[in-house]
């Protein structure tokens, strides 16, 4: 009911508005129509000078207020190319964002209407035409250089010691994966995942597995000034790597193996001194929809010194270890079955 | 000559039709099933209008999560029920409203209630032709769309909700009913919707094209066509071209839903089970949705594009600069549109080769916009400028478009993509420029317009009341969301409040969530300006109000189903010349001929 009253409240409101605008137009033929028409074009190319220096003002204003909540210089070292690049994008559009929309407001005021004035006739100009399709194409190539520079480096293969760790997404969070001692991930099988002792489908009869080791509360352990090659699945729908603080971002596709890699430059403890923030943890960000969970999807990164990582590793557990040997057995018969069945 | 013949046959016939003045249609066949064009464009646009607040009213519930993530907000119980139950939005029902919000904006509003309405209206009307091509395809085209809409309808209400995997619905999320509650039956209203929106574009859309080409009056050569014409040409040629593939994309992913086939899924293991699929790729979908996807942004841009340079031509009393440059950045665009999809998946695993061809073509289109910008500059340089309210919304477009465009040119960059994709840089980016510059296009149309559509005039008053609120708050909305996208910000989440990189920024969402709720109730102030004054607005008087001399304006003001109740003009010179009449009047229509000595354009 309240609903309905509602409506008809805003209906009436509304009316009323009309109703007021309306009367302007009666005043309108009051005073004389041409008039009128001449006010009302002056006083809207004024308003609308008014709007393009209240927005140049407010672009400034917005800038040094949101400066503050802005995440730090890139943590990786394939990222700077990423925040000079940003920076030289920003100054070319800016530079035509201030050029185009100056022009345009100032030919709102320039050109406004007024008594006995005429239009120009003027239809083209070739030789303009041939300048401004030339220069942007120019500056739009000085941009594709860099940025293809820049995305050759980063899409180049990892170097050849770099760490390497398995990042698989699911419904909703991230499984992490690292090679243990023999530094090789073992085979795995999708057919063969089970939640309570098989989380990513390991084959166990690859003996590359038996030593891997699963982080199943999302933190990613790599070391600082060391090249990480990750390479990203996903076990259900597509998700997302995103690495904000590291500028990078890579799709998890199931059936689909796709790898980044990057190198840490400052350690989880380094951050925190350096942005001031004792609490500061590196994210990651699940960036592709994925469900009702989409938004909790988070996981961390922590960036630790070589020392330190090899002291995290040495307690961790391999996860045929956690699972204990007597029961996997019996996991990898259920796995077994459950893909006849589905076949 | 045999288009001539035709047309006589048609003058004719509708001489018969309203000889007597009041021999009416049927009701039925004057309002609902309508064959005539610009009844059809009338339909088209209050059908968008109505999808319109239905789309921009979901923005706000979900702009006050955003905004609010720790309070409750009662009203919306009301509103949505047990999705909102104790006023606090249900994150599965969040990602619907998202979804919803923009399956409905993207095709219902910006392509159906754009290029439907306009080219409709318009194609006739500037060409000298009494109706489309095949008025019956174009009476379709719109219950195609209306049944659509329907069932995108139902789909709201429905137990399981509407489809919830974003605008694109990738697959797997998508095609699997474990993935998420909105792909149940929601999805599947989705696909049906969307397939007969295709067919609804496509009747449309070859109607548009064969009346461009086979239905100009005699005189009307393409050259002198104005440049919405060739707008709305080059949308339909892009919508023809590109809504197929889409279609094949969706009907795979049907056959994945229903007929157990794996051409996107492949070794999944969700709800507690392997499924059995193998050898699927889900990015097939991707390259498949993405080919219409992004020609679709240029569907939705180019209308705008078009009735901006008439509008700021006929306000400016000047003609439009460089015509043919104008034209050729449309074809540049057009070609362009359907080689730069896969810029959307940079970051997908795809080859980084072939990322980088994208790269380069994605650039490569900034040019062609560019030069339409600054034709744009400079057909007011030097103007005569009258600020109507089309013509403020039309300035307000080529300000929005800038600013919009400048922020693909970061997007389209892969080694930057990596970093902003899917973050609220992408939201900023594109709600400015194919949201609401493609918007300002669209009202501009409408008011400039709607004296031939209706006979009567929009209230002023309340035009600039709604320009000024919506470019204020629009760049109010947006422009902050870039920063967002910088700090990494990804878009689509439901809340931010446990992510330490992103809840600094609270305070900023919740201003703009405020901002969104004033800018929707002055889009509410539009609605009514729209409809009190399709029955109370001022008359128009004269033939010409705007003193355009495009072909629309040379028809009665109330023109019949026929346009022209005599011969249909015929044409002499361009759509814009603004130069001096010899009598006093600053523009001459394209029906009269050229003077002695004088040279056509």
């Amino acid at each position: 009911m309240s609903v309905f009253i509602l409506i008809t409240l805003v209906v009436i409101v509304f009316g009323i508005i009309y109703q007021i605008a309306k009367a302007s137009e009666y005043a309108a033929v009051l005073n004389g129509e041409e008039k009128v028409k001449q006010q009302t074009n002056k006083l809207m190319a004024s308003l609308l000078v008014a709007f393009f220096l209240l927005g140049m003002y407010g672009i400034v204003k917005c800038h040094t207020a949101l400066m503050q909540h802005m995440i730090p210089e890139s943590a990786s070292v394939e990222g700077v190319g990423f925040d000079s690049m940003f920076k030289t994008t920003l100054i070319v559009t800016g530079i035509v964002f201030v050029i185009t929309q100056t022009l345009l407001f100032w030919f709102v005021y320039k050109y406004q209407s007024r008594p006995g004035a005429k239009a120009a006739f003027i239809s083209h100009n070739n030789k303009l035409e041939l300048i401004w399709t030339t220069i942007p194409a120019i500056v739009m190539a000085g941009l594709v250089v860099i940025g293809l520079k820049n995305w050759i480096t980063i899409t180049s293969p990892a170097p050849k010691d770099a760490q390497i760790v398995e990042v698989v997404g699911k419904q909703f969070n991230w499984l992490i994966r690292y090679p243990g001692k023999d530094g090789v991930l073992g085979n795995r099988d999708f057919r063969k995942i089970n939640d309570e002792n098989n989380v990513l489908g390991l084959d166990w009869n690859d003996k590359d597995n038996k030593d891997d080791i699963i982080s199943q509360n999302g933190e990613l352990h790599i070391v600082v000034n060391k090249p990480v090659k990750l390479i990203i699945g996903s076990r259900d729908v597509i998700h997302d790597v995103g690495l904000p603080h590291f500028r990078m971002k890579m799709d998890a596709v199931p059936g689909i193996a796709t790898t980044i890699w990057f190198t840490p430059r400052y350690t989880t403890a380094e951050m925190k001194v350096k942005t001031n923030n004792p609490d500061f943890v590196y994210e990651i960000s699940c960036d592709q929809i994925c469900g009702k969970g989409h938004y909790s999807m988070r996981g961390t990164v922590i960036v630790e010194t070589q020392a330190e990582h090899d002291a995290w590793l040495a307690k961790q557990q391999s996860y045929w270890d956690v699972n204990n040997a007597p029961a996997a057995p019996a996991a990898d018969t259920a796995a077994v079955a459950s893909t006849t069945m589905n076949n | 000559m045999n288009n001539e013949a035709m047309l006589h046959d048609a003058t004719h016939a509708s001489h018969h039709d309203h000889g007597h003045e009041h021999h009416e249609q049927h009701f039925i066949t004057k309002y609902i099933f309508s064959q005539d064009h610009k009844m059809i464009a009338k339909q088209f646009l209050i059908t968008g209008i109505i999808w319109a607040v239905i789309g921009a009213l979901m923005s706000v519930f979900f702009r006050l999560q955003l905004g609010f993530p720790d309070k409750t907000f009662p009203i919306m119980e009301k509103f949505l029920g047990e999705w909102a139950k104790g006023g606090k939005l249900n994150p599965e029902f969040y990602y619907a409203l998202v979804t919803m919000h923009g399956t409905i904006l993207v095709f219902f509003v910006l392509t159906a209630g754009l290029s439907g309405t306009f080219s409709n209206l318009l194609i006739p009307l500037q060409i000298g032709a009494r109706d489309m091509a095949s008025p019956f395809m174009n009476m379709l085209s719109y219950w195609f769309f209306f049944t659509a809409s329907v069932f995108m309808f139902i789909s709201l209400f429905i137990e399981t909700g509407p489809a919830s995997g974003g605008w694109t619905t990738y697959p797997p999320l998508s095609a699997l009913k474990e993935a998420s509650m909105g792909s149940g039956l929601g999805m599947d209203l989705w696909l049906i919707s969307m397939a007969l929106f295709v067919v609804s574009s496509l009747l449309g859309g070859l109607n548009y094209i064969s009346t461009v080409l086979n239905m100009r009056t005699s005189g009307m050569t393409m050259t002198r066509m104005p440049l919405t014409i060739w707008a709305f040409f080059f949308t339909a040629v892009l919508g023809v071209l590109s809504f197929p593939v889409l279609l094949s994309g969706f009907v795979l992913l049907i056959f994945d839903r229903n007929f157990g086939t794996s051409f996107y899924l492949s070794e999944i293991f969700i709800g507690g089970r392997a499924l059995p699929n193998v050898g699927g790729s889900a990015i097939l979908y991707q390259h498949l949705f993405w080919f219409l996807g992004h020609p679709e942004v240029y569907i939705i841009m180019l209308p705008g594009m078009g009735m901006a340079s008439e509008i700021l031509s006929n306000n400016s009393r000047k003609p439009i600069f460089g015509y043919l440059a104008m034209i050729i950045s449309l074809i540049g665009i057009t070609v362009l549109a359907f080689l730069v999809w896969a810029h959307h998946m940079f970051v997908t695993g795809m080859s980084p080769f072939l990322g980088s061809i994208f790269v380069l073509l994605t650039l490569l289109i900034a040019v062609p916009s560019a030069v339409k910008v600054f034709n744009w500059l400079t057909t007011i340089w030097k103007g005569n400028l009258r600020f109507t309210v089309g013509m403020l919304f039309a300035l307000g477009f080529v300000s929005l478009f800038i600013s919009g465009g400048l922020t693909g040119i970061f997007l389209g960059n892969s080694a930057l993509d990596i970093h902003l994709h899917d973050t609220y840089f992408v939201v900023a980016h594109f709600h400015i420029v194919m949201g609401v510059s493609a918007f300002f296009g669209m009202f501009a149309g409408i008011y400039h317009w709607f004296p031939k559509m209706f006979g009567r005039f929009m209230n002023n008053t309340l035009g600039y009341i709604h320009f000024f609120i919506t470019i204020v708050g629009a760049y109010l909305i947006f422009w902050p969301m870039h920063y967002e996208g910088v700090a990494g910000m990804p878009r689509r989440y439901y809340d931010f409040s446990a992510w330490q990189s992103f809840n600094s920024f609270q305070g900023l969402n919740a201003f703009i969530s405020v901002v969104t709720i004033i800018v929707f109730f002055a889009q509410l102030l539009f609605v009514v300006n729209f409809f009190v004054s399709i029955f109370r607005g001022k008359k128009v008087t004269t033939q010409n109000p705007w003193q355009s001399p495009t072909l629309e304006w040379t028809t009665p003001i109330n023109p019949g189903h026929g346009n022209w109740e005599g011969p249909i003009p015929t044409v002499y010179r361009w759509a814009y010349d603004y130069k001096d009449n010899g009598e006093g009047g600053d523009f001459i229509a394209q029906n009269v001929p050229l003077k002695d000595g004088e040279e056509a354009h």
